[in-house]
C-alpha cells in the first residue's frame, strides 16, 4: 500500500510539474514580452516575436519525449545494426550476413508471413460479416459488445485462456481441453495441438483472430451506417438480392475503411510477441521475428547487434504502410 | 433493413448465425471464469462444461492409524469417515492401488487379518480380532460421485501466496502515472498543431503520423542502452518506476497527439477566433475553451493507453525487469505459465484477476472506447 500512495505522490507531482512547466514558460513569455502597457510599437513587435515562440513552448515537451523515445532510437538501432553483442565494436556487415544465413531467421520470416496473410484477413473477414448481420437484429448491440470484448484482454490474458481450450491429457483421462474433448466427442483422437509443426502457427493465430475481430467490427459497422440509404434502395428497386446488394453495393463504397482496418491489423500483427512467447515461446517451428528479437537482446547476456538487425527487419516491413499513412493523411489535411 | 422483409427464414438464419458467433466468442472467457471458481480437484479431473453436473472421481484416503482403535463388543474397531467435508457419495471401494473399484459399497472385506467396510456416506469401519498394531492407517481407495462444488479459495491462494496482490499494486503502480503524463503532454502539442502556425508544423504532423507505426522493437535496444547508462550515472539501476512511466509516454504520445490534434482541430475555429480578439492567450484559450471541449477524446485517448498500459508485457519486461517485487499482473502470469504450467486452478484464476480490470474499464466505458477507435481510425 505504501508504494501506491507514493506513486500517487509521484503521480500528481508529476503532473504538477507538468502543469507548472506550462503555465510557468508560458508566464515567462507573456513577462519578457508584454503585450499590454507599453508603446503600441513595441507591443506589436513583442506580440511578434512571443507568436513565434509560443508553438515551441507547447510542442516542445512532446518533440523531446518523440525524439527521444521513438525518432532516435531507430537512427540507433540502425547503427547498432553494424555493431557486435555490446554494441561497441564495429562489424561491417557481420550481423546482416548471420541473419541470412540463419534457418531460424526463415522460420520466423515465413510465420511473419504467414500471420500476416491469415489474421489479417480473417479479422476483417469476420469483422466485416458480424457488422452486417448484428446491424439488422435487436439484440445486435449486446452481440456487438460481447464479440468486441476480448479487445480488452491482455494477449498473455488470451494466451491463458487459449491454453486451457487446447490443453491436452494423455491416455485415457478425460479431457479437460475444450478442443480436445470435441475431438473425442466426435471420435476423434486427441492431440498436443501447440506442438504440431506448421498447423501449430494457425493455432496461434486464431486467438489474435479473436482479439481483433471486434476491433474490424466496430470500425466496419461504423461505416457500414454510413453508407447513403438511396444506393441500397436503388439496387432494391433494381431487384437486386441481399447478397448482391451486400458485396456489390455496400462493400465497395466502404473499401477506404477496410483499408485501414486491414493495415491497423497488419501492423499489430508485425509485432505480435506476447501470444508467441507464452504459447510456445518459439518451439515447435512457431517462432517470429518479434519474439526472436526479444530472444536475442537477453540470451547469453543480450547481443544487441543482432537484436538490431532483426528489429531493422521488421521495421522495414513496417515502412510502406507509413508511407502510405503518412501520404493519407496529407491528402486529408489539404482536403480541409 | 433491406432483408427484414424478405420472409421470416432468413431472419431466423441471421440470428441463428450471430448467436453462434457470439457463443463462439464468449466461450472461451467464460470457460475460464468457471474454472476458476470450480474446486481444484474436481478442476483436474473434468472439463468445465460439467461444472453443473456430479463428478465421478477416484479418490484414495489414509483410514486412521491404530492408536485411533477403541474395543467394542469384543473386537478392536477404527472408525471415520472419507468424505469428511462433501456430501458425496461413495459407489465402489477397493483395498489395493491395483483394483481400486474390487467391491461394492456396504461390503465386508477381509483384508490380512482385518475386516473392512465402506459406506455410501463415506463411513467406513475396520475392525479384527487381536488389537491392531503399525504407525500408519490402510489406504482405502475409492471412487465417489461429488456434487459440484464452487469456492473463491483458488482467488485467495493466488493473491496471498502467488504473489498476485503485490503485482497487482506493481500494475496500478505503472498504469496510472503512464496514462496521465502523455495525455497532459499530448493535449498541449495537439492544440498547437491544430490551431496555431508556426514554420515546420506540417512536418511535425508528418512525423506524428509516421511515428505511429514504427515498432516498438526498434526503441528497445537503444533505450536499454540509455536507460543503463542513465541508471549507472545516477546509481538506481535502470529498472524504476519512472523509467517505465516515460517509456509508456513515449510509446503512446504518437497516438494522443494524432487523435487529439484530429479532435481539436475539428472544433468550431469561432470560437478560438472570436476569444482571440477579446484577447485571450493562447494559454487562457487552451485552459478554458479547448480543454473541457475535448474531454471526450480525452477520455477515449485515456482508455486506450490504460488498456495498453495494463496489458502490455514487452516494455514491463525490458524496462522494469523479472525481479520478484517489480513483476506487474502480466510478468506474473507469464512467470506462472512457466512455473504452474498444470496447475489450472492457479492459472484461470491468476488470468481472471489480470484481466477484470481492463474488463471493468471495458464495460463501463465502451461508448468512448468505440468514439476514440472512430476518430483514429476512419477520418
Amino acid at each position: 500500500m505504501g508504494q501506491l500512495a507514493s506513486a500517487l505522490v509521484t503521480m500528481i507531482l508529476g503532473v504538477l510539474a507538468c502543469a507548472a512547466y506550462f503555465y510557468g514558460s508560458n508566464a515567462l513569455l507573456d513577462w519578457l514580452f508584454p503585450g499590454k502597457n507599453r508603446p503600441a510599437e513595441q507591443i506589436a513587435r513583442n506580440l511578434r516575436i512571443a507568436n513565434r515562440i509560443r508553438p515551441w513552448l507547447f510542442v516542445g515537451p512532446a518533440v523531446l519525449v518523440l525524439t527521444f523515445y521513438l525518432f532516435y532510437p531507430v537512427i540507433d538501432s540502425f547503427i547498432l545494426s553494424f555493431h557486435g553483442r555490446t554494441g561497441e565494436e564495429f562489424v561491417g556487415l557481420a550481423n546482416y550476413q548471420w541473419l541470412f544465413g540463419s534457418d531460424e531467421f526463415y522460420e520466423s520470416f515465413r510465420n511473419n508471413m504467414l500471420w500476416l496473410i491469415v489474421v489479417p484477413t480473417a479479422a476483417t473477414f469476420f469483422g466485416l460479416v458480424i457488422a452486417s448481420m448484428t446491424d439488422r437484429i435487436w439484440w445486435g448491440n449486446i452481440a456487438k459488445s460481447l464479440i468486441f470484448m476480448p479487445m480488452a484482454i491482455s494477449f498473455i490474458g488470451a494466451s491463458v485462456i487459449w491454453k486451457f481450450i487446447y490443453d491436452y491429457r494423455s491416455g485415457d483421462d478425460p479431457q479437460i481441453g475444450l478442443l480436445n474433448a470435441l475431438v473425442v466427442f466426435f471420435g476423434g483422437e486427441p492431440q498436443a495441438w501447440i506442438t504440431i509443426p506448421f498447423w501449430n502457427n494457425f493455432f496461434l493465430m486464431v486467438i489474435l483472430v479473436w482479439i481483433q475481430t471486434g476491433f474490424a467490427m466496430v470500425i466496419l459497422s461504423a461505416a457500414l451506417r454510413g453508407i447513403p440509404d438511396e444506393t441500397i434502395e436503388a439496387a432494391v428497386l433494381d431487384g437486386a438480392n441481399g447478397v448482391q446488394i451486400f458485396f456489390k453495393i455496400m462493400v465497395p463504397q466502404i473499401w477506404g475503411t477496410i483499408a485501414v482496418v486491414w493495415t491497423t491489423i497488419t501492423i499489430l500483427v508485425l509485432k505480435v510477441f506476447d501470444i508467441v512467447l507464452a504459447m510456445t515461446n518459439g518451439q515447435w517451428g512457431t517462432q517470429v521475428l518479434a519474439n526472436q528479437m526479444f530472444d536475442w537482446m537477453f540470451r547469453g547476456g543480450g547481443d544487441f547487434g543482432r537484436g538490431a538487425v532483426i528489429a531493422i527487419v521488421i521495421m522495414v516491413l513496417v515502412v510502406p504502410i507509413m508511407v502510405w499513412n503518412i501520404k493519407r493523411a496529407n491528402a486529408e489535411m489539404e482536403g480541409r | 433493413m433491406v432483408t427484414s422483409k424478405k420472409g421470416s427464414a432468413l431472419t431466423l438464419v441471421m440470428h441463428a448465425s450471430v448467436l453462434f458467433l457470439v457463443i463462439l466468442w464468449t466461450i472461451p472467457t467464460a470457460g475460464l471464469f468457471i474454472s476458476s471458481i470450480r474446486d481444484k480437484d474436481q478442476l483436474s479431473v473434468s472439463g468445465w462444461w460439467t461444472a453443473l453436473a456430479t463428478s465421478e472421481q477416484r479418490l484414495v484416503e489414509r483410514a486412521l492409524d491404530p492408536t485411533h482403535q477403541q474395543f467394542e463388543d469384543g473386537r478392536w474397531v477404527i472408525k471415520g469417515n472419507l468424505l469428511p467435508e462433501s456430501d458425496g457419495e461413495i459407489v465402489r471401494f477397493g483395498v489395493s492401488s491395483l483394483e481400486p473399484e474390487a467391491y461394492a459399497v456396504g461390503e465386508l472385506v477381509d483384508r490380512k487379518d482385518k475386516q473392512i467396510q465402506v459406506f455410501a456416506n463415506g463411513d467406513y469401519t475396520i475392525s479384527s480380532d487381536q488389537e491392531m498394531s503399525g504407525r500408519r492407517g490402510d489406504r482405502i481407495f475409492f471412487t465417489a460421485e461429488i456434487p459440484p462444488r464452487f469456492t473463491l479459495d483458488n482467488y485467495r491462494e493466488v493473491l496471498s501466496s502467488e504473489g498476485l496482490g503485490q503485482s497487482f499494486i506493481n500494475s496500478l503502480t505503472v498504469t496510472i502515472p503512464a496514462t496521465i503524463i502523455p495525455i497532459l503532454i499530448a493535449a498541449f502539442a495537439a492544440y498547437a498543431l491544430a490551431w496555431m502556425k508556426f514554420p515546420g508544423r506540417a512536418l511535425l504532423i508528418a512525423g506524428v503520423v509516421g511515428l505511429l507505426v514504427v515498432p516498438l522493437q526498434m526503441s528497445l535496444i537503444p533505450l536499454l542502452k540509455t536507460y543503463n547508462l542513465v541508471g549507472e550515472f545516477f546509481g538506481v539501476g535502470s529498472k524504476t518506476y519512472v523509467g517505465i512511466w516515460l517509456a509508456h509516454t513515449g510509446f503512446g504520445l504518437p497516438l494522443a497527439v494524432y487523435l487529439l490534434r484530429n479532435y481539436i482541430a475539428g472544433l468550431p475555429g469561432e470560437i478560438i477566433e472570436s476569444a482571440r480578439v477579446d484577447g485571450a492567450s493562447d494559454f487562457d484559450i487552451f485552459r478554458k475553451i479547448i480543454l473541457p471541449l475535448s474531454f471526450p477524446a480525452l477520455a477515449s485517448f485515456a482508455i486506450f493507453q490504460f488498456l495498453w498500459v495494463w496489458n502490455d508485457l514487452l516494455v514491463a519486461m525490458v524496462f522494469l525487469g523479472n525481479n520478484e517485487e517489480h513483476l506487474v499482473l502480466t510478468g506474473r502470469l507469464r512467470e506462472l505459465l512457466g512455473s504452474r504450467g498444470g496447475n489450472w486452478e492457479i492459472l484461470t484464476a491468476s488470468a481472471f484477476i489480470t484481466i477484470i480490470v481492463p474488463l471493468c474499464v471495458f464495460f463501463g466505458l465502451q461508448r468512448y472506447l468505440v468514439r476514440g477507435l472512430l476518430a483514429g481510425s476512419v477520418k
